[in-house]
């Protein structure tokens, strides 16, 4: 296994520099100047683009650019914002703040999502079954920022403070983990109904075993394995891609820095959360594939 | 008596004693002192906090917290009013200046506040390769182009600026300690009112052993100073005990949070999370919601913000200034402020922003009414029409709306089609129209840097201008701009102004639509709130209950 992990490692590093410099040209190649628009509705003086031109080596060519970055990068450098905060401290204030709302939403839809899964798994076309496939399906439905933004205005939910404690962010997490909730306890039912049927349940009932433990140990681990990977996919999207929800409660994380980015087209800070999701992904996807052996001893890597 | 210990009874005595001290210290010279905190929904800043490095409203606000200039503007009426310095005055009808600081003023860091610390910053701020955003401000003194290069063939040529022939500008010269002379390039009887803007600012000796350090945490002069900056969050600063001007701030902290949603926001304000919303988002302007929220403690305020056509004047049909006029009369301003902003813009009949010192009203007359058939009628007349009529902005705010609006209010008189053309970032919008690329008009706004006529004529109208899109270009007008600029008295120079002005219907260099306003709300917890001309909270007078 660890040299299947190593392996990974190494195929990982093509791939972080093929997307993060897709990444770079996508966002440095925009047409127009990104200094042009940053004097309201003044025409930039002409010494302050030169200077931030040369500034952010804004004047070679792209792909020398790319290097100069992907060299600071490597040394942790992540270079500045145009107002001359690091990069660095922009990711280290943020990514914090978005690791608990993604964890708090993953708890939440894996504890919410696998029990409900069950329940219904188990108890296959009861009310509790169909109220749980109906509730399932409006979450689906519902866009998320409906399901937040009534949340909050209809409860009349204050933002989340600045240094974002965990209990201010259960609800903010619980709103962001609703569509994956949903997806979870769909996807847990299916494969409970399905494993019911197989031989190795039947054989483990037949040996006398308790149903908690036929459903706990044998049903269980061998239907979690689409659900972990949906979790771990999950724990990725969740850290960057939580920006309806990060507004909508004001917390100051990962997906807010993003969106600000973009709209001040700080490309800087753009790629290096890029960068960042990128290799979270990878990490992410890994750990997942590793996963897939604890849970089922019959697949081995070599 | 059981519950009556000793010790409660003496709470009890000293809680009598202190109100009666209360009663009887009640000195009326002495005002009352209210101290806390409150928190202002806020944007990061784009620029680093350098006061001549600073020019958008975000980095503005806490730049005027922590700084002040030899002037400033009172927030009730936007006079200008000595403030840092003593005296400005000048024997030669305005060519040079001599400029009086008091004394006893002090940066946070404790060194004093002295001339040197004036002409150094505006050194700074003037020489090109340091690359400021208002560095041509300082261009009215003497010296400016020994120390400010223009690139000879323009940003997309090869060539860059040549390196400047000095740093120092030869119009500044340090005489003692509080005092200090000003050269002007040509004699200006509006500089007192001009020093009052954020570009001149003061910096201390800390801001040249390491900018890029202090831009990230400012020692000001002002009446608060930095405490606390997280990035991407929140800013505090904290009142400035040893500060020396009549403009003591009665709160102990502001605290200005980053905010990524202004509903968020808005909510927050109305529910008291935070206490003070600049402007409310347009979703709460409908039906005036925003005031059966808060009630009276929500203003509405016109603010020094104005929205311009830019009129393409080097192509064949738009350099008619009849077809202009036709335009102009064509579209029907009321109608779409109703129907798009709510009513919160205001018509404009001039070229001049009314919390402008020198603005007089409807100086444009019947050009700037809207009246479909006299449109029509001048435009029929015109032997020339433009070739594309249509009307460019950026598709990344919030303008689609009304220019369809104005677009459809021009086709509806006319008769010729008007189209919108939407451009997805200001940056690529702004390019195109300073190359002159447009190949119709544009969208156009104006924000006053200081509160006089003159900030509205020359930036933007003169020839060459340094905002003038359209590229608008007349010998008269620019004379009587010049006589103003070169007369001495300040009323009799504002006159010249208005002059001018009032020339312009004929030219319709730029067609005028409305200026804003903005919808401010607050919390309960804040009292004695006064929005300034520039529509931001006066941080100094505010008090929390």
């Amino acid at each position: 296994m660890g040299r299947y992990a190593l392996r990974r490692l190494l195929q990982a590093i093509p791939v972080f520099i093929g997307t993060t410099f897709l990444i770079w040209f996508l966002v440095w190649g925009l047409p127009g100047d990104p200094f042009a628009g940053r004097c309201g509705e003044k025409k930039c003086p002409e010494a302050y683009v030169t200077y931030m031109t040369e500034k952010f080596n804004l004047d070679e060519p792209l792909p020398v650019q790319y290097l100069m970055y992907l060299k600071n990068l490597i040394t942790g450098n992540f270079g500045q914002t145009f107002n001359g905060t690091e990069i660095g401290e922009l990711l280290a204030q943020a990514f914090p703040i978005s690791m608990k709302l993604a964890l708090v939403a993953v708890v939440a839809e894996a504890l919410i999502g696998i029990t409900a899964g069950v329940l219904t798994g188990l108890r296959r076309g009861s009310f509790i079954d169909n109220l749980v496939l109906v509730s399932t399906l409006v979450l689906i439905a519902v866009p998320i920022f409906v399901i937040g933004l009534v949340a909050r205005y209809a409860l009349g939910l204050s933002s989340v403070s600045p240094d974002a404690p965990f209990v201010e962010l259960i609800i903010p997490g619980i709103i962001l983990a609703s569509g994956s909730m949903a997806y979870i306890t769909r996807l847990t039912r299916v494969n409970l109904v399905e494993n019911r049927r197989a031989d190795y349940v039947r054989t483990a009932v037949a040996k006398g075993l308790t149903p908690s433990r036929v459903t706990g140990v044998h049903l269980l681990r061998n239907s979690m394995i689409p659900v972990v990977t949906w979790l771990g996919l999950d724990l990725g999207a969740l850290m960057g891609g939580a920006i309806v929800t990060e507004g909508i409660f004001n917390i100051r994380g990962i997906g807010g820095l993003l969106f600000g980015a973009i709209n001040r087209r700080e490309s800087g800070v753009v790629v290096s959360i890029v960068a960042i999701l990128v290799l979270v992904y990878l990490v992410v996807n890994l750990l997942v594939d590793l996963l897939y052996g604890v849970l089922d001893p019959r697949i081995r890597y070599e | 008596m059981r519950g009556i210990t000793p010790w409660k009874v003496a709470v009890g005595l000293t809680a009598v004693a202190l109100a009666a001290a209360g009663c009887s210290s009640a000195d009326p010279v002495e005002p009352e002192k209210k101290d806390g905190s409150f928190i202002i929904s806020w944007g990061e800043p784009q620029n680093p906090l350098i006061p001549a490095g600073t020019s958008e409203t975000q980095g503005g606000v806490v730049i005027d917290a922590l700084f002040t200039g030899l002037t400033q503007y009172a927030p009730k009426d936007a006079k200008t009013e000595m403030a840092n310095a003593e005296s400005i005055t000048s024997a030669d009808n305005g060519k040079t200046w001599t400029v009086k600081l008091k004394s006893g003023w002090k940066w946070h860091d404790g060194t004093p506040v002295v001339a040197k610390n004036y002409v150094d910053a505006w050194n700074y701020a003037a020489y090109s390769p340091n690359g400021l955003i208002n560095g041509s401000f300082f261009a009215d003194i003497a010296g400016f182009d020994q120390v400010h290069t223009e690139d000879p063939d323009g940003e997309e040529g090869p060539k860059t600026a040549p390196k400047p022939a000095t740093d120092k500008l030869s119009g500044l010269k340090v005489v003692d300690d509080t005092t200090f002379e000003v050269t002007l390039a040509g004699p200006s009887n509006l500089w007192p009112i001009k020093v009052g803007y954020a570009a001149f600012m003061p910096l201390p000796d800390a801001f040249f052993a390491d900018p890029a350090k202090f831009g990230q945490a400012p020692i000001g002069n002002g009446p608060f100073k930095l405490s606390k900056w997280t990035k991407n969050t929140e800013l505090v600063v904290t009142r400035y005990d040893d500060y020396q001007g009549a403009d003591k701030a009665k709160v102990k902290d502001v605290i200005f949070r980053v905010y990524t949603d202004d509903a968020a926001a808005y909510e927050d304000v109305k529910n008291g999370t935070i206490d003070f919303q600049q402007q409310v988002p347009s979703a709460k302007l409908v039906g005036n919601q925003y005031k059966s929220d808060f009630g009276d403690r929500a203003s509405n305020k016109p603010i020094s913000v104005s929205a311009f056509i830019a009129m393409p004047t080097w192509l064949p049909g738009y350099n008619d200034p009849n077809i202009r006029k036709a335009i102009s009369m064509a579209i029907d301003r009321q109608l779409v402020i109703d129907k798009i902003f709510n009513g919160t813009r205001i018509p404009m009949n001039g070229w001049v922003n009314p919390n402008m010192s020198g603005y007089k009203a409807d100086v444009c007359g019947a050009a700037c009414k809207f009246d479909a058939a006299a449109a029509k009628a001048l435009w029929d007349a015109a032997p020339v029409k433009p070739k594309e009529l249509s009307l460019a902005y950026n598709g990344d705010a919030s303008h689609k709306d009304w220019v369809d609006a104005v677009c459809g209010s021009i086709s509806q008189a006319l008769g010729t089609e008007c189209k919108g053309k939407p451009f997805p970032t200001f940056g690529e919008f702004r390019t195109l129209v300073v190359g002159e690329k447009m190949t119709g008009m544009s969208r156009a706004g104006w924000q006053a840097d200081y509160p006089s006529i003159e900030n509205w004529l020359n930036p933007l109208l003169r020839t060459d201008a340094s905002s003038n899109d359209g590229k608008f270009s007349d010998k008269a007008f620019d004379d009587k701009l010049k006589e103003a600029d070169g007369t001495a008295d300040l009323a009799a120079a504002e006159k010249l102004y208005q002059e001018a002005e009032a020339m312009l219907p004929n030219l319709m260099p730029t067609i005028p639509l409305w200026h804003s306003s903005q919808q401010t709300v607050w919390s309960e917890k804040l009292d004695n709130v006064v929005i300034n001309t520039f529509g931001e909270l006066d941080l100094v007078s505010v008090t929390v209950k």
